[in-house]
């Protein structure tokens, strides 16, 4: 909450990049007192669902509207990984000279739209942010992107306006259900506990407002916008937006569809089981024949996303913990991809790995990071991959019948798979004969560009090595919301 | 003795409409006395005096929730008075806009200008507060001839001569049929009093059809899909600062009494206007957004961007419930702000180099950042995008409409958004991403235009936020 705060005051300072620091900073500094601060109230004892919830204040009182905040052990996770994610990508945008403080300020209303998205329990300030978080990309893209900027700039804003179309009007069938004494009302609280929506409207809302998130989780067949999109923008945007936007996306389908509309969730799951299963392994294969870096990383999302929402979809405890652990993995490792992919093509000015090659020698500690990330992507066990995938695994395969049992399988060759593009990536572009005799002139990574990578690497160590608590902390809201 | 007391007392809840026939008769005064000297302050006066008018007509109030005169030839409420209000402010705002204009190409007969752009309003306030279909046509009328004069205002550009000739066929055309529906109306119903209409339900078709003619005269007004035609090239072909007041405030007006008389007079049909409507407001918003698309004029662009506009206000008019008039009024007061600015941008870029065209806008934020983002600003409004006021009042219009079950309808509509933000946004990538060989040089506005824009951006921004305005509409609204 103070977190907006500190974004707003960023805007007014003219030391843009050491205000845009230290403000990151301060957020990451808030967020971690957050966390432990919520740990040690649910170690004293706090049951509350949602804690540090304001007071309502009311907004717009004939609608019920009313701006009120509130946390749970999911959304303490996510706002970590955001601030961990803005943080690194303030340092990977450092060096960025055009136009430095319009750029800045369109990344802090991006942040304060997801940060806005996930303290929020009340639909309409959800919805707000949401789309606060949503129009910042055309610029950023279009502005500051590479590429066929405009083009993807274009495609990834309509796209995803197109999903919070079908979201909206979930919103309202959502709103105009939510009570059976005719006190409507936008607060999810209030609402699942009313719970008073009939079946068969459940039936219609429920895809609506799921498609209308899945299209931001990058769901097939609605994930085209993510590849264009994540190629053209620019490194801390690309960062930003697989790294923590799309999580909006699996976040809301947890939060609104399947939290509000539990039945119509459990029996139209095996849609979007196919799907997202199917995005799972699409988007897997695709990876692999891909020549340019940043799509490799795209398809790469648009898998391991598929996996945050096939997870979710198997409702219970254990896969659904997966699930958000997934999140904060993939958010950590895909930031870090993308901010070596923008330092990597910063120096040689090209992403195609047909022609890079041996660059291990001429920048190590690029080198090494790349490495890494690539270990957390196809799940070495240490890095915090392993244990989002495994969690989610177990989890799936705790049902027994034939379909999920299917799926689950065929989810599972796609870690093979990534295995196969992500070795094939590092085998190219890090070993091997040099291929460009200009690369060898280049540099090694300079100080902010450590900062990024190696702050986004203990994040992903840390999660890997110890993550019990953070667990935990994830399935002590999960119980919650299964209840 | 009685009878003149009675018929003066008639005149004591129409405080707004006598003010404005003062300030209407002193600007003409003005103009015939002031000489050609006095020409230079006769803008500011005029501008002046209607600004105290604004202000008194937000200190109005009528006592009970509804109020007549003339035996319910006149009708009036707060909601009425807020409506008028909310006109008056827009039409302030255009005489910012307008000011440079008249000083520079207008200069002898800026009088006229105040003048016919008063009378037009006049003539809305008496559509709004009718309550008999002869006083409505009256005002209908008071509204549209003296606006085709200010439509042909340009005379130096015969592109304005045919802009005019264009929107008075029209109108004279869309009057003749509104007409039409309404003799039925007199012949089926035996009135032509709102209140007595109400009650000379028969439920047969020629009732319907009456009420069908009604309602395609009004869509000219409006400019309803399939009743527009005569919209772009109207816009297009007006001096700016006219299509600004065409687009919002002569639109703003109709709506209203269009909703009014929806719910008053043709409560029971009520079923049968939300079908043809329903038909209406899909095609409407659709043919808006694909024609905007193609555009390179600005002000066509905006023309074809304010149909579909329309479209979206028709929403809260069909479910005809309280919360679909607070949403409807709503809706226009944001659309107000949000459509002046980017008129008031177009007006004073054409103004100082004469450019209109979207590619004689790239590359404008280099040279003029603040225009460029207040540009922005508007077309992010109007294509429903938060922080701005847009968002709001495309949130509250799509519940009321949502509020009747119209999911399906309000489900098109926002994919219908996905096209207008595209076109929106083709602006915005013109401004900020395009660059240009030859970009419009930077631009110093008078001081008129400043304060305009500055409250246009004030209200984009702030408006959303203060709920008390929504509260307030809310609370006087009325329905079927």
């Amino acid at each position: 909450m103070m977190a907006i705060i500190f974004c707003i005051n960023g805007e007014k300072k003219n030391l843009i990049r050491m205000v845009m620091a230290a403000g990151a900073l301060a957020m990451l500094g808030t967020s971690v007192y957050l966390t432990l601060d919520f740990l040690a109230q649910r170690e004293a004892g706090a049951t509350a669902e949602f804690l540090y919830c304001n007071d309502p204040i009311p907004w717009y009182e004939t609608l019920n509207i009313n701006y009120s905040v509130g946390v749970d052990g999911i959304s303490v996770a996510m706002l970590l990984l955001s601030t961990i994610v803005v943080t690194t990508g303030v340092f990977a945008s450092w060096g960025l000279e055009k136009l430095t403080k319009e750029y800045f300020l369109w990344f802090l209303m991006l942040s304060l739209g997801v940060f806005g998205f996930f303290i929020s329990i009340d639909l309409f300030t959800m919805f707000l942010f949401y789309e606060v978080a949503l129009i910042p990309m055309y610029l950023l893209i279009g502005l500051w992107g590479t590429g066929r900027k405009e083009y993807s700039a274009m495609k990834l804003t309509l796209m995803l306006m197109g999903g919070s179309a079908f979201l909206m009007v979930g919103i309202f069938g959502i709103y105009y259900y939510s009570s059976m004494d005719g006190n409507l009302t936008f607060n999810i609280l209030e609402i699942a506990k009313n719970h008073a929506m009939p079946i068969d409207k459940q039936m219609i809302f429920f895809p609506l407002t799921f498609v209308g998130f899945g299209v931001l989780g990058a769901m097939f067949p609605f994930h085209t916008w993510s590849p264009d999109g994540h190629a053209s923008a620019p490194t801390a945007v690309s960062m930003l937006h697989a790294g923590v936007l799309m999580k909006l996306g699996g976040y809301g389908c947890f939060r609104i569809a399947m939290y509000l509309m539990p039945e119509a969730a459990d029996q139209l799951a095996w849609i979007f089981i196919i799907l997202t299963g199917t995005s799972v392994v699409y988007g897997a294969f695709s990876a692999c024949v891909q020549n340019d870096l940043k799509y490799i990383n795209a398809y790469s999302s648009v898998s391991h996303c598929g996996l945050v929402l096939f997870a979710l979809l198997m409702m219970n405890k254990t896969a659904m913990t997966g699930a958000i652990l997934q999140m904060v993995s993939h958010g950590l490792m895909t930031a870090l991809f993308f901010a070596l992919i923008g330092m990597i093509y910063g120096r040689t000015h090209t992403r195609d790995i047909r022609e890079m090659g041996g660059l291990m020698k001429i920048m190590p500690v690029l080198g090494v990071c790349y490495v890494i990330a690539g270990m957390a992507s196809l799940g070495l066990p240490g890095l915090s991959g392993f244990v989002a995938e495994m969690t989610v695994f177990v989890g799936a395969f705790e049902h027994s019948d034939l379909f999920h049992r299917f799926f689950v399988i065929a989810g599972c060759t796609s870690i093979v798979i990534t295995a196969v593009y992500i070795l094939r990536v590092v085998g190219k572009v890090l070993f091997g004969p040099v291929q460009d005799k200009h690369h060898e002139q280049l540099t090694d990574a300079c100080w902010y560009e450590k900062v990024a990578a190696f702050g986004l690497i203990i994040a992903i160590a840390g999660i890997g090595l110890a993550p019990l608590w953070l667990s935990n902390m994830i399935s002590d809201g999960i119980m919650n919301m299964l209840k | 003795m009685d009878i003149i007391k009675e018929f003066y007392s008639g005149f004591s809840i129409m405080n707004q409409e006598v003010s404005l026939v003062l300030v209407l008769v002193f600007v003409l005064l003005a103009d015939l006395f002031c000489g050609e000297k006095g020409k230079k302050y006769l803008q500011l006066l005029a501008i002046a005096a209607f600004a105290l008018n604004v202000v008194y007509g937000f200190t109005l109030k009528v006592d009970s929730t509804y109020q007549d005169s003339f035996a319910g030839m006149y009708v009036t409420s707060d909601m009425h008075i807020l409506v008028k209000n909310i006109l008056n402010v827009g039409t302030l705002l255009v005489f910012f806009f307008a000011h440079y204009w008249n000083e520079h190409e207008n200069r002898s007969q800026s009088g006229e200008f105040y003048f016919l752009m008063l009378s037009t309003l006049l003539g809305m306030y008496l559509m709004i507060s009718s309550g008999n279909f002869l006083l409505f046509y009256i005002g209908l009328e008071t509204a549209s001839i003296p606006m085709a004069a200010m439509v042909a205002f340009n005379k130096k550009a015969h592109e304005s001569a045919e802009a005019a000739a264009k929107y008075i066929l029209t109108a004279a055309f869309s009057s003749g049929v509104m007409l039409f529906g309404i003799s039925l109306i007199y012949g089926t119903y035996g009135t032509l009093y709102y209140n007595e209409a109400a009650n000379a339900f028969l439920a047969e078709p020629l009732q319907i059809m009456a009420m069908i003619f009604f309602m395609a005269g009004m869509g000219f007004k409006i400019s309803l899909v399939p009743f527009h035609l005569w919209t772009a090239d109207t816009y297009q072909g007006a001096p700016t600062p006219v299509t600004a007041y065409l687009s919002v405030m002569s639109k703003g007006a109709a709506v209203f009494s269009f909703l009014y008389i929806l719910i008053t007079v043709f409560r029971n049909y009520a079923e049968t206007w939300q079908n043809i409507l329903w038909w209406i407001i899909v095609v409407t918003i659709t043919v808006g957004n694909l024609f905007a698309i193609r555009q390179k004029n600005l002000k066509r662009f905006l023309a074809f961007s304010s149909i579909s506009q329309a479209g979206y206000i028709l929403l809260g008019v069909i479910a005809g419930t309280p919360q679909g008039m607070a949403a409807t009024v709503f809706y226009i007061f944001i659309y107000l702000f949000t459509n002046l600015a980017a008129f008031g941008i177009i007006s004073n870029i054409e103004n100082q180099t004469g450019k209109v065209g979207m590619d004689d806008y790239n590359g404008l934020y280099s040279t003029n950042p603040k225009l460029a983002v207040i540009m922005m600003l508007a077309m992010f409004s109007l294509g429903g995008i938060p922080f701005f006021a847009g968002f709001f009042s495309k949130f509250f219009i799509f519940l009321a409409a949502t509020q009747k079950e119209m999911y399906l309808l309000v489900f098109i509509a926002l994919l219908n958004t996905i096209i207008s933000l595209f076109y929106y946004l083709l602006v915005v990538k013109a401004m900020f991403i395009k660059e240009s060989t030859n970009p419009i040089k930077p631009i110093k506005s008078d001081a008129m235009s400043v304060i305009g824009l500055a409250i246009c951006t004030i209200g984009m921004i702030v408006l959303g936020f203060i709920s008390p305005i929504y509260e307030y509409m809310s609370s006087i609204s009325f329905g079927i």
